[in-house]
Formats: structure tokens, sequence, C-alpha cells
């Protein structure tokens, strides 16, 4: 049963890693702010709910186990925050000058 | 093992090219993004050297509140940012600010490449005394009981630091509210994140500030902590700073480091010696300079990102 989960815990970090690399593919060679965004929320949003998801088996329940699982949660709210204020300011065209 | 040494590699090569990208870069927003990141490459170096302790401080106040105040710094700088880059420092200049780093950058690698193996240490002494304080987290027995006195100086160079922002500000202002530099509407998304977010960080940060008594933690992380929910709320537009002329805000302000003092000088009556506990006592006392440097701490670090005050109070 350990080495179940160990494979778990293996396959979903490795998918999570998967999506951060995607990620910052789209990040580097999105042609505009909203696409590049997007590519950012993927990879906060699916890349460490993976991490954390895959996480979850080796770590001491319940303490730890729900530490983790809001860490990712607080992730999701403050990159989804972020993302929607940076989106706006992208569309009134503010932003760093280039 | 060698997976673990190649993780510390690649995480040293990156801090190197942050550090170098932070210096080379000319845009003064785009350097301190690089700061930041490089300060939470610093926070990953600490946790990989096992000391949780300074990875929070590093990630609370290197990268996130100092972060915080170089970003404003740059926001008010950017006006005139192109006209600073005209003017070029001479070649004389640049090569004696080169030469300067270059020295403090060989002595320090000397002094650290010429350390004793193993290294002097303290920590078996302070790890068998540490029954005596009454905390259990040997970190915060050296801030507050062995080096108690540096710990002082530091809340003390904080409040220091406050006063130095204040002073810049304008005759007409003198005594008024400070003010973030915000475009938020109160429907909008950042006033729901403001109203979602400060219970729950309020939480954090006094967990993190009483756990330092045992574990990884203390009041100055949980103090950035309590100072950013503060920031938050006002960045969103849903309150405003006080008055810098208020009479409770200044009071809180000294109280910390008074505390501390009257405690600490006690001392020499109590367990004769400047900064020493009575035995028995060490940890109500120490729980006692926490408490009252706490407040201290949130004002004096929020206040610090708000700036000079701006503005008088509505009448």
């Amino acid at each position: 049963m350990k080495i179940a989960w160990d494979i778990f815990t293996i396959v979903a970090v490795m998918a999570g890693s998967f999506f951060f690399l995607a990620g910052t593919v789209g990040l580097l060679r999105f042609p505009d702010p909203l696409t590049r965004l997007h590519a950012l929320t993927k990879a906060d949003n699916l890349g460490l709910g993976l991490v954390v998801l895959g996480l979850l088996p080796q770590t001491h329940w319940p303490l730890d186990t729900i530490k983790l699982i809001a860490i990712w949660l607080f992730a999701l709210l403050a990159g989804a925050t972020v993302g929607q204020l940076m989106a706006c300011t992208a569309r009134r065209g503010g932003g760093p000058p280039k | 093992m060698t997976l673990a040494l190649a993780v510390d590699i690649g995480l040293a090569m990156l801090i190197l090219a942050m550090a170098g990208w932070t210096i080379a870069v000319r845009d003064t927003f785009a350097s301190v993004i690089g700061f930041v990141t490089y300060g939470l490459l610093l926070t990953l170096v600490w946790v990989r050297l096992a000391m949780p302790d300074v990875a929070l401080t590093e990630a609370a106040m290197g990268g996130g509140l100092t972060g915080a105040l170089l970003i404003g710094g740059a926001a008010r700088l950017r006006r005139t940012e192109a006209a600073v880059r005209t003017e070029r420092p001479g070649m004389l200049t640049r090569t004696l600010a080169a030469v300067l780093s270059a020295t403090v950058t060989a002595a320090l690698a000397i002094c650290v490449l010429n350390l004793p193996d193993p290294a002097p240490t303290l920590a078996p002494d302070a790890a068998a005394k540490l029954g005596s304080t009454g905390v259990g987290n040997p970190v915060t027995a050296v801030l507050l009981a062995y080096r108690s006195m540096d710990t002082l100086l530091e809340a003390i160079v904080v409040l220091l630091a406050l006063f130095g922002v204040w002073s810049l500000a304008h005759d007409r202002f003198w005594g008024g509210c400070p003010q973030l530099r915000t475009h938020a509407d109160s429907e909008g998304i950042l006033a729901y994140f403001a109203r979602i977010l400060p219970p729950i960080g309020i939480i954090v940060g006094v967990y993190i500030f009483w756990i330092g008594a045992d574990f990884p933690g203390g009041k100055f992380q949980g103090a950035t902590i309590l100072a950013a929910m503060w920031l938050l709320v006002i960045g969103a537009g849903l309150a405003y700073f006080p008055p810098i002329s208020q009479a409770w805000l200044r009071i809180l302000l000294v109280a910390g480091p008074l505390v501390f003092m009257v405690i600490g000088f006690a001392g020499i009556v109590t367990a004769g010696a400047v900064f020493a506990y009575p035995i028995g006592f060490a940890k109500p006392l120490i729980l006692a300079i926490e408490i009252a440097l706490m407040p201290t701490l949130v004002l004096a670090l929020a206040l610090l990102v708000a700036g000079a005050p701006q503005r008088m109070p509505p009448q």
C-alpha cells in the first residue's frame, strides 16, 4: 500500500511540474499580457494543485495535511486576485513602459 | 544525496545569476522585481541550511517588506528616471565603485574561507542553558535572553527609520495622514480580497508570533504578516491611515522599546545585571517584552511602507 501511495506521489508531482514548465514556456512565448496571465494561472492552479495533491499521502494527518491544502487554497485566492488586477491594468493600457 | 547536491548547486547558480541581473538591468522597477526574486531564492537557501527561523524572516522582511518599500520607491522615481539615465557617472567614479565592491567581496570571501573547520560555535552552550530561559526555541532564547540588547536596538532602528521617513513630510502635512497610491474601487476584486483574507491572516500572524517561543516563528515575522493585512485593507480603499499626530499611535510606537528597556534595566535590581532576568521569571518577562513589541512593530512596519504624511485629516 505504501508503494502505491509513493507511486501516486511521484506521478502527481511530476504532472504538477509539467504544468509549471508549460506555464513558464507560455509566460516566455505568448504574445500579450492577457495570454501570459492565462499561462501563469495554469501553473498556479493546476501545477501547485497537483504537487499538493501528490504530497498529501506523505503528510501527517491532520495538521500538516490541512496546512498543505490551505497553502494551495491561499495561492488560488491570491493568484486569482492578482491575475484580475493585472489584467484590469493591462486592459486600461497601464503597466511598465516598454 | 547527489540529487540534493544538484539542487543546491542549481540554487546557488540561480542566485548568482539573479544577483548579477539585479545589478546589470537598467530599469529600476525590473531591478526591484529581481531583488524580490533574489530574496525568495535566498529563503530557499536558508531552508536548505535547515534554518527555518531565518528563512521565515527573509521571506517576510527581506523579500516581502523590503520589496514593498523598494516598489514604492521605484514608483516615485519613475518620473525622473529618464532624466537620471542620461547622466552616466564618469569613468573614474565607475572604476572606483567597481574596485570598492570587488574589495568588499574579496574581504568577505577571505574571511569565510579562513574560518577554522569546524567553525567555532556557541550552539552547544546555548542549547545547554535553554531550560533556564523557559522558551523552547533556541533562536528565541538568543534573541530575547542571551543577546536581548541586540533585539532592543533592532526594534529601535525600525522606529528611527520610521522617524526618518516622517521627517520627509511637507510642513503643511506634518501630523497628517500617510496615503497609499491606489486606484481601488470599493466594489472591485481587491476589496473582496481585502475582506476575505485579513481574518485568516490575523490568525496566522498571531499564531506565528505565539509559536515563536518554542518553534520557528516570532514577533518580526508575525508583525510583518499583520502589517501586510493592515496595508491590504488600506490599499483596497476600505480603511485609512490614522494621522501620525494621534496620541495612541505614538504611545504604541514607543511602548515596545520602553517596556523592553524598563524590564532590561530592572534586571540590575532583580537579577544583578542589565538585561538579566530573575530566576524563574524569564519566560513571563520575555512574553511581556514580546507582547509589548508586537504593536510597535506592526505599526512601524506598515507606516514605513505608507511613507510620509501626504494630507491633513478631514476636520
